[in-house]
């Protein structure tokens, strides 16, 4: 045994800035900001701009926590698949305990700083969101059932309830109907990626719809999913809370949805998925900027939407 | 030639302290326009 006194120091990483910024998976973030963005602007009400700009940043900062978190739970899993097996956590750069720390730290500090400077109403709904994530979707669902992504995606659509919350201090239907667009778009947009990906799921031991139930089914289940928007996406119009350039927008977008989904059912091979799922992502981005547009375009006649 | 991995690491810590002091005045600025803009009955 050695005779030298021993000290119990902290490990610490040399992770860059930039290892914390991944681990914040600033792409999904920024989807997340900008329906956040398009709830906060469909409320009716008014919100001081630099209050609502701290909404947004606690919305961001919120989704970036529930990032960091999840990627300190799933660091076994995503060492196994080539997708993720780069991320700061699996490649070694950055230590467990640094990953949940910080992410713990900005998760608080998210609905803390919401609470205190917007309401705590969308502190609330922040603190669901980032909870939902983390424990139903990340440590409950994603490693049990093919339904993982289905339920889970609830947390990937509060976003614009927080915004619509942060102006009214309440949610109205007209929230909701933003919510169910990204519940339903959820289960096509991430199973056109896991049909592609199956084997590596299949590996990490994660139930995809794909790994459990083939490739057939699951072409079947977003071939429904795309119909299932069709009604959903024209709620916003039906409630009332956008117009007519919404709603024949968001029906030439659903039809262009529902055709790929045909072309993945047809498509034997990896192509149509792929295109499915770059698709999803231009889909949903593209109907949150027509609710956008359409605003703009009501609101000086009517003095506000809805 | 190649880097140092000790002189990396360092220089990745420091830069993480330059980073951390930016998001501690940024907090501070943040909580003084809070006060500001909250208290202008907003």
């Amino acid at each position: 045994m050695s005779d030298l006194p021993t000290t119990a120091v902290a490990p610490v990483s040399g992770a860059a800035v930039g290892d914390y910024v991944q681990i914040l998976k600033p792409r999904v973030m920024s989807l997340v900001v900008f329906t956040g963005v398009v709830g906060l602007v469909m409320a009716p009400g008014h919100l001081h701009p630099f209050l609502a700009a701290v909404a947004i940043l606690c919305i961001a900062v919120g989704a970036g926590a529930s990032g960091a978190i999840n990627m300190w739970y799933d660091r076994d899993i995503d060492r196994v698949m080539r997708r993720t097996a780069s991320r700061p956590l699996p490649a070694g750069r950055m230590l467990p305990g640094e990953a949940l720390g910080f992410g713990c730290v900005l998760a608080v500090g998210s609905v803390v700083v919401m609470g205190l400077a917007v309401n705590w109403v969308a502190a609330e709904l922040l603190a669901l969101t980032i909870g939902f994530y983390v424990f139903v979707y990340t440590m409950w669902l994603k490693r049990r059932t093919p339904q993982n992504i289905v339920i889970g995606g609830a947390a990937g659509a509060l976003p614009p309830l927080i915004g619509w919350a942060a102006v009214t201090g309440d949610v109205a239907w007209g929230a909701i109907a933003l919510f169910a667009i990204i519940f339903f778009w959820t289960p096509p947009h991430f199973w056109a990626l896991s049909l592609y990906k199956a084997d590596e799921y299949a590996a990490a031991g994660v139930p995809m719809l794909p790994v459990v139930a083939g490739p057939r089914e699951t072409k079947r289940q977003m071939l429904l999913y795309t119909l299932v928007l069709w009604p959903v996406t024209a709620a916003p119009w039906l409630l009332g809370v956008s117009g007519l350039i919404y709603a024949v927008g968001a029906g030439v977008l659903s039809l262009l949805f529902t055709v790929s989904a045909i072309r993945v059912c047809r498509d034997e091979s990896d192509r149509g998925a792929r295109q499915m799922f770059v698709f999803s992502l231009a889909y949903l981005a593209l109907l949150f900027a027509l609710l956008l547009i359409d605003h703009a375009v009501m609101t000086p006649v009517w003095g506000g939407a809805a | 030639m190649a880097d140092d991995p000790q002189d990396a690491r360092m220089r990745a810590i420091r830069a993480r302290n330059r980073a951390l002091l930016l998001v501690l005045i940024g907090l501070v600025a943040l909580f003084y326009a809070l006060t500001f803009v909250r208290m202008g009955g907003h």
